[in-house]
């Protein structure tokens, strides 16, 4: 057989077994790219499809489960948006309907693009990504799974099971930058939490470096200046100041679909508003509850 | 070449066999070549234009980025699976002659099952939900004016 349809994490490790040369397909978005140009050739393919495990997701105490076969049309849904809004907004970016209804969270994580879109939210989260094989389980973080461009510590026939991440964070936006609001892959992305409970700030870049990058002395400046007790930015120039040290975090390069310059202006513009968002929004929460 | 594969697609209702197929034909390469389903049309094969879309188990995908192999057992519709007959048209085929959103036609079939799609779930939307639902279809041609107008035209006569 050189096709593996399994319905089962047993069965797809089974199939691995056969061919351990097998490709894992998940929803195609970008595998099926490669093979439509003749830039991949797969000798066996196991599809990841129908595998029961990689479905849905649960709540575990503070956290939620998500299965990485979810599309991310499936990452919109409005009852998971609630715990997840970063992940949520991230995921109405991605492509379009058709590509949304097929690409899953796990082939986002498996393919590794830097401009990947869940990649930042999952990072400002700090998720835990959870790894399985014949061999067991281990668990890891986005940087040690993802440590370049499409590159991933991923062993031959390891398959990423679930992603594991705090429910209700704080607030949370995420924003990217592109030529058109549909279809695009980001220019620039930017992820940013504030987790009003932990009094800590979370940003992440997608887009600028070979990786996702925490911009951890942004984080640290903006959480100084928040009133943790008022929950408001008494300095509003302090917005300015984060915004310039998250372009500061940025290592961006010139390609085809942008250049280095651009992208660190972008990041800088897109983190700034985020968290203008973020304090307004809870603003006006706060007048609303008040009134 | 490496070996060839068989398998079953069920497509429109129907059972087809598939043989000697290269395991990396894209679901579009079985449609057209294979079952004679031509009306998914083939340009980008990276899921940019969404000329080729179809329903895969209810949900709208483009064509080319399914392995067909990985298919097996899923219900797929086509758009000649959305026409009440041969010489037939749909409600919302028969809105995009009446209001010119047919022009070169290539984009028409996708748009068709993207509208059938947006329809079956929200038969009331707005016009940036239904601009949302077409925004993975291209048409080079109508300006999409024209595509709406036949979309509020499919919602106006549906709701009678």
């Amino acid at each position: 057989m050189l096709v593996f349809l399994p319905d089962s994490l047993d069965e797809a490790f089974e199939a691995f077994e056969q061919c351990p040369d097998a490709q894992l397909l998940a929803g195609g978005t970008d595998f099926m790219v490669e093979v439509n140009y003749a830039h991949r050739r797969p000798p066996s393919v196991v599809c990841l499809r129908k595998v029961g495990e990689l479905c849905g997701w649960r709540r575990d105490g503070a956290e939620v489960v998500l299965g990485a076969g979810m599309t991310f049309t499936e990452l919109m849904d409005p009852r998971l948006s609630d715990l997840l809004p970063g992940l949520a907004q991230a995921s109405r970016t991605v492509g379009s309907p058709q590509i949304r209804n097929a690409g899953t969270l796990g082939g986002n994580l498996g393919t590794a693009s830097p401009a990947g879109d869940s990649l930042p939210v999952l990072s400002a989260l700090d998720a835990t990504i959870v790894v399985a094989s014949r061999h067991g389980r281990r668990s890891l973080q986005l940087d040690e799974l993802v440590v370049g461009p499409k590159r991933t510590t991923l062993e031959p026939g390891e398959i990423i099971v679930e992603i594991r991440a705090p429910a209700q964070m704080g607030s949370q936006e995420f924003l990217k930058v592109g030529t058109r609001n549909a279809m695009v892959i980001a220019v620039a992305n930017v992820a940013l939490v504030v987790d009003w409970a932990g009094q800590s700030v979370r940003c992440a870049l997608g887009s600028v470096g070979p990786v996702v990058i925490r911009a951890r002395a942004a984080e640290q400046f903006i959480s100084s200046r928040i009133d943790w007790t008022t929950r408001t930015l008494p300095d509003e120039s302090a917005a300015a100041e984060f915004a310039d040290l998250v372009r500061a975090a940025a290592r961006p390069i010139d390609d085809h679909r942008s250049t280095a310059d651009y992208r660190r202006h972008a990041v800088g513009v897109c983190s700034f508003r985020a968290l203008r968002r973020i304090l307004a929004n809870h603003r006006d929460d706060t007048l609303g509850r008040a009134s | 070449m490496s070996e060839l594969i068989n398998y079953r697609l069920h497509v429109n209702g129907v059972e087809h066999e598939v043989a000697d197929a290269w395991l990396g034909e894209s679901l579009l390469y079985v449609l057209r070549e294979r079952l004679g389903l031509p009306g998914s049309k083939n340009a980008c094969l990276q899921g940019e234009c969404g000329s080729c879309s179809v329903l895969m188990d209810g949900k709208v995908v483009c064509s080319c980025m399914v392995l067909a192999a990985s298919a097996v057992g899923a219900d797929i519709v086509t758009v000649e699976g959305l026409s009440p007959g041969e010489q037939d048209l749909s409600d919302i085929q028969a809105a995009f002659l009446a209001e010119g959103g047919v022009q070169c036609g290539f984009c028409t079939p996708g748009l068709v099952v993207s509208v059938h799609d947006l329809l079956e779930h929200n038969p009331d939307p707005t016009e940036l939900e239904v601009r949302e639902a077409i925004s993975g279809n291209l048409c080079r041609c109508t300006g999409y004016g024209r595509i709406l107008a036949a979309v509020r035209a499919t919602q106006e006569s549906r709701q009678g």
